[in-house]
């Protein structure tokens, strides 16, 4: 086995060291009949490199990658062009290959991208301080909903409508333990009122902005609301190059934010793993979930990293730690951090601009077809149409014709009657415009 | 071994890392590196992106106001920023990383290869099922290895690391509680648990009580029977435990907890001893999760993404979170929601977004397939093999707070340090210096000073054999009163010792700008 540097006199010397008579005799505290044969397990022996190779990638051949044809699918994960150096540099093996900062001295090189990745997020998203990374949006929304729990020591969380329903099951499934998630009615591409569901119980409302039909939103006034009455909002973004555009929830009053990261840097990977971005105010700060890197110096006066305020971590604090999180995304939160300092200002500002500028031409293209129409008045790269017929069976029909035309809103609200017609459509700057092209003539023949 | 320090002077304090002063501040190979912050230019950016003009019509009034603050530079810039970070980390691939009880073993490059197939990496999670049918297939079969290693019926595939696992398998205990229709609030962890798993018992909704441990370092039985009532919802244990030791009684412990009318959750952050050899489905276990990073050798990627898919028994199978698997005469199709469930799941809820750590689901399963049965057996052996090696080397010269054999790691307290002057801390950053990474120290809890070695089945002999010669040395120096040695360790790392204290006392989170673009709001 080429993994496996240990030859079968090596263990016998071993064996005679430790003074046992077989490996049978490690395993002596092992009850005798938990012990089984190898026969009783129903899998394959050991297999050569080439072996394995021709397995996995006989699955890979099985599925359609995005970059195949046109391709037009988002709702909380994004194709980008990620830079060659993005992969290059995260697969070398002291990134790869290392533990949690845990000997800062040796661990500085990862200490020091945390840092920088902390104050990336903080600066894109106007707050104040930013975690090392969370799993990914969905669970650093959960985590958002829990600590303004734990802040105002209250129960209620408010969702709207627009937040993605992934991301508003996962917080049910936690938050529900503590307190209580109330859904407002889910109104594609209308601004719903969320103000007159605040009361003295609310923790927090929680908004995701642009919405999961793409749909951008004013945050200000439903902070001030929700700060009048004594609760936080925590503002939700999936698609993080928004941000490039459109202003951020920090400076619209925004008290925790919580992202997908996943479009900086990473991969579709069919789902995970992603990135989760999680920031909020300085005054908020211990009571934030997840690992934190702080500067500080070392016995010779040097600036250093090191990880900090882990008294709120689980480690430490066992059953009364913030949160039960032990680990960050941190390959991912790397991978983020390098291709957005690829990007740097003009290049991120740059990117925003061109998805958007993309998204819209699409949109009016599409809209004109007949029977369609454009429900989300404003949007950054995705935006929602209504067909005039189910769009599950349309997204099936462009398939045939090479196309993965976006989201049925049917998907993510099966039980919604309203979203039976809405088809979910992300644009980024990977789309050409032979793409967007052929998706319209496609579209407008299907629906013919 | 040449002691790089010696000739010099040996008085605490006298001693300089930069004894040889340079002009740059960068030593050989060894560069210091400038926050990126403090790096490039305004304008400069590392990607080619053409500049093109939008009508602000569609965007809510909602247009960013004022600059971000990022930094601009070049591609080559980038490059050498982290390849000059990348130089002052410890890794795997570099040396010998004995940390116990995080399994820091080989990382396969095959798999990384394979993640990367465009089938694989360059996959949307909501694209038409009948497009991902080979992902489908991949996950299907990585289920078939979980549950065919373990012995057990069912594996929810979601949860992103091993303490998310952790959450999913008390949560599913939690909704068979309730199925019940009893209410079951108090879970029992054992003193030498994880903090995870008093953490995620809370996190769930639960209290914690804990158990206490013998003195050689097991489960007290007698302790936990007397603490077992109607109210207890589950035990969750560590096994092996996080001393190294096979709990001798775990059949006995199960059936008292079955008999008691709560669930069995076994922290599987250990399975890397006995895969192989024993199934927990065997041992009484209800559900246990299974840390793809650590037993099958997904990279830890210097602290995630971790991957923890959780292994269920028949009577905790139904309340499985979603999305579940399904295969038919038609292929494969995910169950995404409450609206399309096959006959009899009752799903607790959703732990996230989409359908789990795909990406960690290749590399688990290329490592499964390049080992097989053989292997992953083989691999079990050896770690225990490598971690008993270690013990038995190095017993009279460390102390070791409970007789072997042990499992997969190795467990040594500071009694050995005892009137040195020496604590477990000095003794890992002289570690440093001889270029080695610590062990685990200071856990688990239940031992003073614990030192806690994994060696892992990737090592060969010759380098446990010198790693061994070395800690001899290390405890032979701290016991012949070399304190200097230890009090200013380590001396030859990218940075000495880390105020640690005064930066949780005012901490400083992220660099700041001299004028910030605009405070925020």
């Amino acid at each position: 086995m080429r993994y496996l540097p240990l030859t079968p006199s090596d263990r016998t010397a071993m064996l005679a060291k430790i003074g046992a008579r077989d490996i049978d005799a490690l395993f002596c505290d092992v009850p005798k009949s938990a012990v089984v044969p190898l026969s009783a397990f129903e899998l394959p022996d050991t297999q050569g490199e080439m072996e394995v190779e021709r397995a996995l990638s006989r699955l890979a051949d099985k599925n359609v990658a995005a970059g195949a044809g046109p391709f037009f699918c988002g709702a909380g994960a994004y194709r980008h062009h990620v830079p060659a150096a993005v992969d290059h540099l995260i697969q070398r093996s002291e990134f790869l290959t290392s533990y949690t900062p845990y000997q800062p001295e040796i661990a500085q090189g990862t200490l020091q991208y945390l840092f920088e990745f902390q104050t990336q997020v903080a600066l894109l998203t106007g707050m104040e301080v930013a975690n090392a990374s969370l799993y990914d949006g969905s669970t650093a929304t959960a985590e958002a909903v829990l600590m303004a729990q734990r802040i105002t020591k209250r129960p209620k969380a408010i969702f709207s409508g627009g937040i993605h329903p992934h991301y508003a099951e996962t917080t049910e499934t936690i938050a529900n333990l503590h307190g209580q998630v109330t859904r407002a009615p889910v109104v594609p591409g209308q601004v719903a009122d969320l103000v007159s569901l605040i009361d003295e119980d609310t923790a927090c409302v929680v908004v995701q902005s642009p919405d999961v039909f793409g749909l951008i939103r004013d945050l200000r006034p439903i902070a001030d609301a929700a700060h009048a009455k004594g609760a936080l909002l925590v503002a939700v973004v999936t698609e993080i190059v928004s941000l490039g555009l459109i202003e951020p929830p920090g400076f619209q009053g925004a008290d925790i934010v919580a992202a997908e990261g996943q479009s900086i840097g990473n991969g579709l990977n069919f789902g995970g793993p992603y990135v989760g971005l999680f920031a909020t105010r300085e005054k908020f700060l211990r009571q934030m979930p997840g690992r934190l890197c702080g500067e500080t110096v070392d016995a010779d006066g040097r600036r250093g990293f090191t990880l900090t305020l882990s008294t709120r971590e689980q480690h430490i604090r066992r059953e009364k730690a913030t949160s039960n999180i032990c680990t960050n995304s941190g390959l991912c939160a790397l991978a983020f951090t390098i291709h957005l300092s690829l990007l740097g200002e003009e290049g991120y500002a740059k990117l925003a601009r061109i998805n958007h500028a993309k998204a819209s031409s699409l949109a009016d293209v599409l809209a004109k077809i007949k029977g369609v129409s454009l429900v989300t008045p404003s949007f950054f790269n995705e935006f929602t149409l209504r067909l005039p017929k189910p769009t599950a069976a349309v997204v099936e029909e462009l398939l045939g014709k090479g196309i993965v035309g976006g989201v049925p809103a049917s998907r993510l609200l099966p039980d919604e009657p309203s979203a039976r017609d809405l088809l979910i459509v992300a644009v980024t700057e990977t789309n050409t415009d032979e793409d967007c092209t052929a998706f319209a003539k496609a579209l407008a023949e299907v629906l013919s | 071994m040449t002691m790089n320090n010696q000739g010099r002077p040996t008085a605490p304090g006298t001693i300089e890392s930069n004894e040889l002063p340079t002009i740059s501040g960068d030593r050989g190979l060894d560069h210091e590196e400038k926050l990126i912050f403090e790096l490039g230019r305004p304008g400069m950016s590392g990607v080619d992106i053409p500049q093109v003009q939008i009508s602000e019509t569609r965007l809510a009034g909602q247009r960013r106001r004022g600059p971000i603050g990022l930094p601009g530079l070049s591609e080559p810039e980038v490059v050498r920023h982290y390849v000059r970070l990348s130089r002052m980390n410890y890794a795997i691939d570099a040396g010998l990383y004995p940390l116990g009880s995080c399994t820091m073993k080989h990382n396969p490059r095959l798999n990384e290869k394979l993640a990367r197939l465009p089938g694989f990496s360059d996959l949307h999670p909501l694209a038409p099922q009948s497009t991902t049918q080979g992902a489908l297939a991949l996950i299907a079969e990585l289920m078939r290895w979980l549950t065919t290693l373990t012995g057990m019926p069912a594996v929810a595939m979601s949860p992103k690391a091993g303490a998310h696992g952790e959450l999913c398998g008390m949560l599913t205990i939690r909704a068979a509680i309730e199925a019940r229709g009893e209410k079951r609030l108090r879970v029992l962890v054992p003193e030498s648990a994880h903090g995870t798993n008093p953490a995620t018992a809370t996190f769930a909704g639960f209290t914690v009580d804990e158990v206490k441990a013998t003195a050689d370092g097991r489960v007290d039985v007698a302790a936990l029977e007397a603490k077992l009532g109607p109210d207890v919802g589950a035990l969750m244990l560590t096994n092996p435990n996080t001393c190294g030791l096979f709990e001798r009684d775990i059949v006995r412990i199960a059936d008292l907890v079955h008999k008691a009318g709560a669930y069995f959750y076994c922290d599987g952050a250990n399975f890397n001893a006995i895969a192989g050899r024993v199934r927990p489905g065997d041992l009484g276990v209800d559900a246990m999760h299974i840390n793809l990073h650590k037993t099958f050798s997904t990279p830890h990627g210097g602290g995630g993404p971790g991957a923890g898919p959780v292994v269920l028994s028949a009577a905790l199978a139904p309340f499985a979170p979603l999305p579940l698997l399904l295969h038919d005469a038609k292929g494969f199709r995910l169950i995404e929601d409450r609206a399309d469930l096959p006959a009899g799941a009752k799903p607790f809820g959703r732990m996230c977004a989409f359908h789990g750590q795909m990406g960690m689901f290749v590399r688990a399963l290329a490592y499964m397939l390049s080992h097989g049965r053989d292997g992953v057996r083989q691999a079990s052996e050896d770690a225990v093999l490598s971690a008993n090696y270690i013990l038995a080397s190095l017993k009279d010269a460390m102390s070791a707070p409970f007789a072997g054999p042990c499992m997969h790691e190795a467990l040594f307290d500071e009694h050995f340090l005892e009137g040195t002057g020496v604590s477990t801390l000095d003794f890992a950053k002289v570690m440093i210096d001889e270029g080695y990474h610590p062990m685990t120290v200071y856990f688990p809890l239940v031992v003073h000073g614990a030192m806690l070695i994994e060696p892992t089945e990737s090592e060969s002999k010759e380098s446990l054999d010198c790693f061994i010669h070395v800690l001899r040395t290390i405890a032979q120096e701290a016991k012949a009163g070399k304190r200097e040695r230890f009090e200013g360790a380590p001396r030859l790392a990218p940075r000495r010792r880390l105020d640690e204290t005064a930066g949780a006392r005012k901490p400083v989170l992220r660099w700041k700008p001299k004028d910030l673009p605009r405070a925020a709001e």
